[in-house]
């Protein structure tokens, strides 16, 4: 076995983990797999009840306590229905679709680091199932391959709406996928490492939110696309695609999906706390107490600063609409890319600036900052306005008889005779309905 | 150099589903399963980088690999149909002898590398420092030059298929909604709106004109509240609505002209 490297130098977690006994490990699994699933069935309830008092109305409060149980129910009685099989379906990848969306999920967990060093019965171990050296990749890799489930189930379903949902869904991960990883390569420039552990633990001096803002809003907003969540619930949209990809799916294999999306949700909310929001280290008015960030506190900051971000996905499910599809891609590929390069750019010559000369102080950042903005107003200014909008619409010109409503058209009276005419109906009404009377007579 | 037990496994158990992934690519019959074969070698191939100590080549050829390119081919796939297959007729003369010369010479290149580097055993180790940063070191200082001449190549070819695709089309004259509009208005139906469908005897096609009951009399529902309540005169269009001549629709026409004075008889009374 090798000598643990001092605690806190980059590498310590990794070699602590390594010297986990088998049992310990897998107990360590099945809690994580626990965790994950009483998340999903709490989130569901959450959801349901949060969006239910956006929309003045109370929710599922019938099943348990305040309505907790409610999910639970519905898993059961999703496991007892019928198991649909469409006959035009490609029926091998037709099954295994919804495993390989649940199980990347799933796996992408074990390398978020839940808490500091702890001892669990007399071993010395972190809360943490697994540290490989490059843990984000992990992350990134899971879901990924997650998104195979959703391209395959919905080609597989043999039907027109769920190809649609998943060449949307295939579109949507390459496009998304990019933007989510250019914006962890900041993290990665100041962390210094891949492993989620060694980021954490970077971090111990100030979260990077604050270090890297435009990183952080990159990738809340690509989160949200990788897990197909309104506004950007494209592959599934149920307006325009009945039920997107899972529309042929019944039964446990809808569960399964739907388990993958929440569970996904989770796993993403996560890699976000910990990559911008300082993992398990307490918030500011709490790090003042040193026994803060120390034994099994963490836990609790950990799922707490985790919880603001699921909220948040409810929230933005709550209030906004679906994106229209070329929207989507414009704000992926014109905003999210360019905008998440030019700033690794900035960031990255910043750090070499400071590494090589190491006199750059924050005045001088300030300044060159200062610099940078006046001479983008500059150029603001100086680029000429857009067209103005053309002139006042001109009546068209009409040839044929067919007929036009005026272009000042004000909400006109109702007809005269939609007035008198109203009764009439109503006789008519009166006349169809007659014959049910009568057969109860 | 040795090879530990658990490589030893890995390679026993992640060798042979590469392989069988290579195995299932070339004689799937249908497109999409193809790619998914090959999706499972390249899985295995990444598991197989991160056995030998290099979990970031092994992880980057998932995201790269697995999760980008084989998701473009998958994209394209689908896109083609889910019934495509391969078809057995030979396109191009000759295509298969070149095929197959080439892939006999491709395999002695392969095998002259594998038996290579079995017999002269590589000499170095894992060099030291960590993976992520070796890597960088060599290709943004070593091979610099390699792989900017890649990415140019690349990005050369993309642009290429841009053009191509895109280059001798006409470019698409943006409709606006006012034209749309206004051809809507101007056209006899031609390009826009609906005629009447099959087996309706209608002379007009204006929505105007409201539907007639089996009797003879206007139908209430067909009648349109925003015209019926805009005088004639703002609506612009000329006096004759259906054909002269045609008695079918002469209670449209009645309606029409009492529309015209600015007062509407109800029809049914």
């Amino acid at each position: 076995m090798n000598p643990l490297p001092p605690p806190n130098t980059p590498g310590y977690t990794q070699a602590l983990l390594a010297d986990d006994p088998l049992w310990l490990t897998i107990i360590k699994v099945v809690v994580v797999f626990a965790l994950l699933l009483l998340m999903t069935l709490f989130m569901i309830w959450l959801e349901r009840r949060v969006v239910g008092r956006m929309q003045q109305r109370p929710g599922p409060n019938w099943n348990g306590p305040f309505g907790l149980l409610q999910s639970l129910a519905d898993g059961l009685k999703l496991a007892f229905k019928e198991d649909i099989r469409p006959t035009l379906a490609d029926f091998p990848v037709f099954f295994i679709a919804p495993v390989i969306s649940t199980i990347p999920a799933f796996v992408a967990f074990a390398v978020i680091p839940l808490g500091p060093e702890v001892s669990i019965f007399g071993h010395h171990t972190a809360l943490q199932v697994a540290d490989l050296p490059v843990g984000v990749l992990v992350a990134m890799a899971c879901s990924s391959v997650g998104v195979y489930g959703i391209v395959l189930s919905g080609w597989a379903s043999g039907s027109p709406y769920p190809l649609l949902g998943s060449l949307r869904s295939a579109a949507q991960v390459i496009s998304y996928e990019l933007a989510l990883g250019l914006s962890i390569i900041g993290v990665v420039l100041y962390a210094g490492s891949l492993s989620t552990a060694d980021i954490v633990a970077a971090q111990a001096s100030g979260w990077y939110i604050w270090l890297l803002p435009v990183s952080f809003v990159v990738f809340a907003i690509s989160m949200v696309g990788e897990t197909n969540r309104a506004p950007f619930d494209l592959p599934e949209a149920e307006s325009e695609l009945v039920g997107g990809f899972h529309t042929e799916y019944s039964s446990l294999k809808f569960a399964l999906f739907f388990l993958a999306e929440y569970v996904n949700m989770v796993t993403l909310s996560a890699v976000a706390t910990t990559l911008f929001l300082g993992g398990w280290r307490a918030p500011w008015p709490l790090s003042l107490w040193a026994g803060a960030n120390e034994g099994w506190f963490p836990i609790i900051w950990f799922i707490s600063k985790m919880f603001v971000f699921l909220f948040v996905y409810i929230w933005l499910r709550g209030t906004l609409p679906r994106q229209r599809y070329d929207q989507f891609m414009r704000l992926g590929w014109k905003i999210l890319i360019p905008v998440s390069l030019v700033w690794i750019v900035a960031v990255s010559a910043l750090r070499v600036l400071r590494v090589q000369y190491g006199t750059v102080s924050a005045p001088v950042v300030l300044l060159i900052g200062f610099v940078v903005l006046v001479v983008a107003i500059v150029v603001a200014v100086l680029l000429p306005d857009r067209k103005p909008a053309d002139e006042a619409p001109e009546e068209p010109t009409v040839v044929s008889d067919y007929p036009v409503p005026p272009l000042d058209l004000t909400v006109p009276p109702p007809p005269p005779r939609r007035r008198r005419s109203v009764p009439e109906a109503k006789e008519t009404a009166a006349v169809g309905s007659g014959s049910p009377e009568k057969e109860d007579a | 150099m040795t090879t530990s037990t658990g490589e030893a496994v890995a390679f026993w158990i992640l060798g042979p589903i590469a392989l069988a992934g290579g195995l299932g690519m070339v004689f799937a019959r249908n497109a999409v399963h193809s790619a998914l074969w090959l999706v499972l070698t390249m899985l295995s191939l990444g598991g197989l980088y991160m056995v030998q100590s290099a979990p970031f080549l092994g992880f980057t050829q998932i995201i790269v690999y697995t999760g980008a390119i084989m998701m473009l081919f998958v994209f394209v796939l689908m896109m083609v149909g889910r019934d495509a297959s391969d078809s057995v007729v030979e396109v191009l003369r000759g295509q298969r002898v070149a095929a197959a010369i080439l892939g006999i010479g491709f395999a002695a290149l392969l095998l002259g590398a594998v038996a290579n580097s079995v017999v002269v055993p590589l000499a170095t180790g894992p060099a030291p420092g960590s993976n992520v940063g070796n890597l960088g070191l060599l290709i943004y200082q070593r091979y610099l030059l390699a792989f900017e001449l890649t990415s140019a190549l690349i990005i050369t070819g993309a642009l290429g298929a841009m053009v191509y695709t895109f280059a001798g089309r006409a470019k698409a004259k943006v409709i606006t909604q006012r034209e749309r509009v206004t051809e809507r208005l101007l056209g006899p139906l031609e390009k826009q709106g609906s005629r009447s469908g099959p087996g309706v005897f209608a002379t007009g096609d204006s929505v105007a004109t409201p539907a007639l009951l089996p009797d003879g009399s206007i139908a209430p529902e067909s009648l349109s509240s925003i015209i019926e309540a805009t005088a004639r005169e703002r609506l612009g269009h000329s006096a004759e609505l259906a054909h002269a001549g045609d008695e079918h629709d002469q209670h449209a026409r009645d309606h029409e002209a009492h529309h015209g004075q600015g007062e509407i008889q109800g029809s049914q009374a």
